[in-house]
């Protein structure tokens, strides 16, 4: 059926590349590993090799590196303030990840690895496990100050902190499955789209004709998609220096 | 999609039995209708690989980028804002110089002014005095010459009175000769003469 030709939940699978048994536990190499990876290859090549010849004048891809570098340093400067710089390597690193493995999930045929919510789930989980290490290692048990806001009538108190407590639990979720689910749902809506071209044009002429309108929906939905790569890297990481500020100075 | 065109296939049977029935006949296609088993973002059979594979991708990845990456690229550009806040005191150091030198240049093209000025003026004034001296100097001979020419009118002057008394005495004498015939004294002729003449 055409439905099997054009499931749009079939570029989600796992295979198995090199099979690791360790233990009781899959730990295979598989085509989501390898498309980490590629990620970082691809990331580290580029930011590596564009900057090799530490032009005092760049060039066009040594610019993108520094433009790269500095975006998120202002990021992380404007939000967490000059202390932040000391998390600037891994929200580099975790806005480069992000954004090459989004970008690269682009390409036909290529494995979108943050379109697998544990991969995501992995990343916030990294950021929120920092936050709190970080935060009780810094100021102890002045930490929990982060969930007793200023200024609040002590009888609404417990309510207010309450609430504190379960937007912090939810972070991590909200962080992960927001990365997640933009990749999933764009990259099903691209599939749907040009299943529609391929469908439709097995139906002959008029089939062909019609086809023409999803493919520039398909088209469209690409170019969209490019956006929303960059997008949500770039929210990742701003979340991420907010959370971080947090950790930073608990007080507010 | 699957689920929903698998329920659809069995809900007609479904229909038929209880209702009990129906919700086993659709959990039981659920399983065989996906292959692969569950939706695999959620397939929790993977978690372990993709956790340890993410691990160690984006460790790698963090310590490639802090130890190599970052520094070069903050050196980078901490090389060109070295370089450019340098060059910008160089320029300002230029534009100082260059502002003394204008500075200078006006100064003295001040003084030249005022030199030439002084110079000018005093050319002028010697050479008012020069003309003012020669001027005196003409004036005065011409007075001079003048004094002489009005003496020298004088005496002719003089002398021709002189001689008009002469004359007048000789004609008097001679008209007084032939008229009266005698002789008047020189004296009274003369004294008739000046008494006439004035």
């Amino acid at each position: 059926m055409a439905a099997d030709k054009v499931d749009p939940i079939h570029q989600f699978h796992i295979v198995k590349l090199i099979p690791i048994n360790i233990g009781g536990y899959d730990l295979s190499f598989t085509n989501s590993a390898l498309f980490m990876v590629a990620t970082v290859a691809v990331a580290s090549a580029f930011l590596y090799l564009t900057t090799a010849s530490r032009s005092l004048v760049p060039g066009r891809l040594q610019s993108v590196s520094e433009m790269a570098y500095e975006f998120v340093s202002n990021m992380l400067r404007d939000s967490a303030g000059t202390q932040g710089l000391k998390f600037f390597p891994f929200v580099f690193s975790l806005f480069m990840f992000v954004l090459v493995a989004n970008l690269l999930g682009l390409f036909p045929y290529f494995f979108t690895v943050t379109s697998h919510i544990i991969v995501t789930f992995g990343l916030a989980a990294l950021v929120i496990g920092t936050v709190v290490v970080y935060g009780f290692g810094k100021h102890g048990l002045g930490f929990l100050k982060l969930f007793v806001p200023h200024g609040v009538p002590v009888f609404l108190l417990p309510l207010v902190v309450l609430i504190e407590v379960i937007s912090f639990v939810s972070r991590p979720v909200s962080l992960s499955v927001r990365l997640f689910a933009n990749m999933l749902a764009g990259h099903i809506t691209l599939k749907v789209f040009s299943g529609f071209v391929v469908s439709l044009s097995a139906l002959g002429a008029v089939g062909i004709a019609g086809s023409v309108l999803p493919l520039a929906m398909a088209v469209a939905l690409t170019a969209l998609e490019l956006l929303v790569a960059f997008l949500q890297a770039y929210v990742f990481a701003v979340l991420t220096c907010m959370y971080l500020n947090d950790a930073l100075h608990p007080g507010h | 999609m699957f689920v929903t065109s698998a329920f659809a296939e069995e809900s007609a049977p479904a229909a038929e039995g209880a209702a009990g029935a129906g919700a086993e006949t659709h959990a039981g296609t659920e399983v065989p209708g996906e292959a692969h088993g569950t939706f695999p973002p959620f397939d929790p059979a993977t978690f372990p690989s993709q956790l340890l594979w993410l691990a160690i991708t984006f460790g790698l990845f963090y310590l490639f980028l802090k130890r190599v990456v970052m520094p070069r690229l903050g050196g980078i550009i901490d090389v060109r804002n070295d370089r450019i806040t340098q060059d910008l005191d160089h320029a300002a150091r230029l534009k100082g110089e260059a502002d003394a030198a204008v500075a200078a240049y006006e100064q003295e093209l001040a003084e030249a002014k005022s030199r030439a000025n002084a110079i000018g003026q005093q050319a002028g004034d010697a050479a008012k005095a020069e003309a003012e001296a020669v001027r005196k100097k003409v004036e005065a001979e011409l007075d001079k010459k003048l004094g002489a020419a009005e003496a020298s009118i004088a005496s002719i002057k003089a002398n021709a009175m002189k001689e008009v008394g002469t004359i007048a005495e000789d004609t008097a004498s001679a008209i007084v000769e032939a008229l009266v015939g005698g002789k008047a004294s020189k004296a009274e002729i003369a004294a008739a003469v000046k008494s006439v003449a004035r």
